[in-house]
């Protein structure tokens, strides 16, 4: 029998990716292939006036210049471009009307015989607008954000907020200690190495064979059959190696419609690579506010909690994920509310990106568990790490546990005890240098990732904060996603 | 990117009078900027003069003890000189503080003398920038600013200067050799860059058809304490927030001499005479270089994203001038800050 455990393997693409032979979606070649080049808006909220292509179309080499003024028929309801991970709305189409959503967005697409003449001609192209007063400032826009509707069933909508239970309000108003605070995340684009590409070969009888950067190439497939109206066997949608996506390639991507659009209207072969700057304009982790308050009574464990997260999506539909459950799942609380309220910007629709949600509702989550700890140790007697072992040991019921299953108490004290005669050993270094001078604290943090079994979570703690940070960094690069980590850290 | 013609200059006054010929036209040494503009549309000369080849590439000492750096020596091999490492260590960190590798070996002296600043508006060709477009109006000043300056600014541009070797240059009073129509001239390193005031598209003093041919070090390089501590927003790869370039010279625990130039402040390598001169005379002190630090800053503006900058300034300063007291340089390599 082979023994794998302990052996080590060569990934199956690992030498064709360090060589270079690996072939991504813009280093397919085909005979005539065509370039484009794409022409972004230059606002971010209106409508386009005029659109002169004039001097682009007349530079030599130049094949097409589509707009949204003559560009092949597409379909004309939403639901045709919906794709299998849509959120609700009304998904973006490129090139289908005069409307601006966004900057940078697609306004025209210049087809050349060779791509540096697609991209000069594509500069030559002149746009004019109306002009619309944009919004993309989260901060300003918070405030005029609207709550999601709680759900009773996680069948019903697993992204939205659980609904409230006991008194939160009144317990934190009676609460030994109370801590709020508050936590932003800025918007954080993929940008992956692999810029995003398709290459339509267009094959006889119209079929197409697209090399496209997806993460998801039935979902393209499907996508595009449905934009154009063709027969989904005539489309094929490879996609072999993929150079990074972290979530960005998970949805169909504007530049596969475009080259689709540019070869049915050419008849030929077409490949259009966006540029990285372009790469800004597809989605991205929502920016996001977090407000939490936590209580605790006079033995350290946890009374209420309340946890409202403000996230970011687009105009024209509504990206969010389980962005407050997480708060029900780690720690057991009597009194919670939770709330998901969502703010509009004139920006393309957000998207997962890495351990969506978790990655950051459980990063504000423990960094109030964490700061709350610091302020209680003094009026309880007790050490930080004493009430996050406290609260580990307090097991959430079904009910409480939000999106995902509960962690077992068991390995969680064990865990704990570890990290603790960790810090029991660093005590006297503790005690000489202090809290808070240098890279030196004492604080404990838990994470955990959906579809969590109660046995297979893999547990980390104790060790240095670098080291924790070291293992926060994993919990961000989970693909799949099922780990757990905990750890109670001094350093 | 548009259409351009491209020639070699022969030589020295044959890349002069090519210039004259065609003032649209641009020297091409490197490329490690021009390239990267010409594709944004950015910068669009009609011509650009490859004056790659021409006989400036080497670094000899002067007769009054100095360097003279050919305006062509790559940033890599200046580096790496053992004139440079041995005598004027705070350059050669510098260098090392920027860019990558490739970028170095490609980019030259001259060029990183010339390089333009990487605001994000300048670089935009869709919104407005005085410093690309006189007249059209400054976005930076209401937009995103959080690398933009704090010294020196004005209701024109808020741009930064974004090299490194030349915040070392400014502390180590170089001098620029150029060679123009009317004949060679010497410019003071502070006379060289420029304050933005109403007409910020000038980057330098630099008249039409001037071409840089040498950077001159003068003898002092302060070896013994100095430090190039450049704080950035990731450890490498990133132009400075805020970058301090700090030589002292030590009589015993007084300050005898003393260098101070800020990088990612201003518009220029921002030099300040009166807190070196505060400096000078005084104990290596936490002190003595707080009250320095706050001499530099006491005119610093912050705007929207950027105020930040003035602490962070106030702060490296101390610390750089620590470094240098102590005689422990921040290091590249490691780029942990000691």
């Amino acid at each position: 029998m082979t023994t794998y455990i302990g052996t080590a393997t060569s990934r199956i693409d690992g030498h064709a990716k360090v060589t270079g032979t690996a072939r991504y979606a813009a280093e397919f070649n085909v005979p005539h292939l065509a370039h484009a080049s794409l022409v972004g808006s230059t606002i971010a909220r209106g409508r386009i006036a005029r659109i002169d292509t004039s001097k682009a179309q007349s530079v030599a080499g130049v094949l097409t210049v589509l707009t949204h003024q003559n560009r092949p028929t597409m379909a004309s309801d939403d639901s045709a471009y919906k794709d299998d991970v849509a959120p609700e709305g009304a998904p973006f189409r490129p090139l289908y009307d005069d409307r601006i959503l966004f900057n940078d967005q697609p306004v025209a697409l210049v087809v050349a015989e060779e791509p540096e003449i697609a991209r000069f001609a594509a500069s030559l192209v002149e746009v004019e607008y109306h002009v619309d007063q944009h919004m993309t400032d989260v901060r300003q826009q918070r405030h005029r954000a609207f709550a999601l509707e709680p759900v009773e069933r996680l069948d019903d909508n697993p992204f939205a907020p659980p609904p409230p239970r006991g008194r939160p309000e009144q317990v934190l108003g009676a609460a030994h200690v109370r801590h709020r605070a508050e936590y932003y995340v800025p918007i954080e684009h993929h940008n992956p190495m692999e810029l995003y590409a398709s290459t339509v070969v267009f094959e006889d009888e119209g079929r197409l064979t697209i090399y496209d950067k997806t993460q998801g190439v039935q979902n393209v497939q499907r996508y595009v059959a449905s934009v154009f109206e063709l027969d989904p066997s005539h489309v094929r949608v490879m996609s072999p190696f993929v150079g990074g996506a972290f979530g960005s390639g998970l949805r169909p991507q504007y530049q596969v419609v475009l080259s689709v659009l540019a070869a049915l209207s050419l008849k030929r072969s077409v490949r259009l690579v966006l540029t990285r700057q372009q790469m800004y304009g597809l989605g991205y982790r929502p920016a996001m506010f977090q407000e939490i308050e936590l209580g605790v009574n006079a033995h350290g464990a946890l009374e209420a909690i309340t946890h409202e997260a403000t996230t970011v999506t687009s105009q024209h539909e509504n990206f969010y994920r389980q962005e407050t459950g997480w708060s029900g799942l780690l720690y057991q609380s009597e009194h919670a509310r939770y709330t998901h309220k969502l703010a509009r910007l004139d920006l393309a629709t957000s998207c997962d990106m890495r351990a969506p949600s978790a990655a950051t509702a459980v990063y504000a989550l423990e960094c109030a568990m964490d700061e709350l700890g610091r302020h209680e140790a003094g009026s309880v007697g007790a050490s930080p790490t004493m009430l996050f072992r406290a609260r580990s040991a307090q097991r959430p019921t079904i009910q409480q546990q939000g999106p995902a299953r509960l962690l077992s108490a068991g390995r969680r004290g064990v865990r704990v005890e570890q990290a603790e005669r960790r810090i029991a050993l660093d005590a006297r270094r503790q005690r000489t240098c202090g809290l808070g001078h240098g890279n030196r604290g004492v604080g404990g943090a838990a994470g955990t990732h959906r579809r969590a079994h109660s046995t297979d979570g893999k547990w980390t703690c104790g060790g240095r904060l670098r080291d924790l940070r070291h293992r926060h960094r994993n919990l961000h690069d989970h693909g799949a996603g099922r780990g757990r980590h905990a750890g109670a850290a001094v350093g | 990117m548009i259409g351009f013609q491209y020639s070699r200059a022969q030589d020295i006054a044959d890349a002069v009078r090519q210039l004259a010929a065609q003032p649209s036209a641009k020297f091409i040494a490197g490329g490690t900027n021009l390239i990267d503009l010409m594709k944004q549309d950015v910068e669009r000369p009609s011509r650009l003069i490859d004056i790659s080849r021409l006989p400036l590439k080497s670094v000899e000492e002067t007769a009054s003890g100095g360097l003279r750096i050919g305006a062509l020596v790559p940033n890599s091999d200046l580096a790496y000189h053992p004139l440079i490492t041995q005598r004027y260590p705070m350059v050669a960190s510098a260098i090392l503080a920027g860019a990558s590798a490739q970028l170095r070996n490609m980019a030259s002296t001259g060029g990183n003398l010339l390089q333009r600043t990487r605001c994000f508006y300048f670089y935009d060709t869709a919104t407005p920038c005085n410093k690309r477009e006189p007249g059209s109006g400054c976005s930076a000043i209401v937009g995103l600013n959080r690398m933009h300056a704090i010294l020196g600014t004005s209701e024109s541009c808020i741009a930064t200067h974004p090299s490194d070797l030349c915040v070392a240059l400014a502390a180590l009073d170089a001098t620029v050799h150029v060679a123009g129509p009317a004949g060679t001239r010497v410019i003071a390193f502070d006379d060289f860059h420029r304050l933005p005031g109403n007409a910020p598209q000038s980057d330098t003093t630099l008249q039409r058809g001037e071409i840089v041919t040498a950077v001159e070090l003068p003898h002092q390089g302060f070896a013994t304490h100095h430090t190039y501590l450049k704080i950035r927003d990731r450890l490498s790869y990133a132009f400075a927030l805020v970058s301090v370039a700090a030589g002292l010279e030590l009589e015993g625990d007084t300050i005898k001499e003393a260098r101070l130039a800020l990088g990612g402040v201003a518009h220029k390598p921002w030099r300040d005479p009166t807190a070196e001169t505060a400096l000078r005379g005084q104990a290596a002190s936490q002190s003595t270089f707080a009250g320095a630090a706050d001499i530099v800053l006491q005119d610093a503006k912050g705007y929207d994203h950027n105020r930040f900058k003035i602490d962070l300034a106030r702060r490296a300063i101390v610390r750089a001038l620590t470094q240098a007291a102590a005689g422990t340089p921040q290091v590249q390599s490691s780029k942990k800050i000691a």
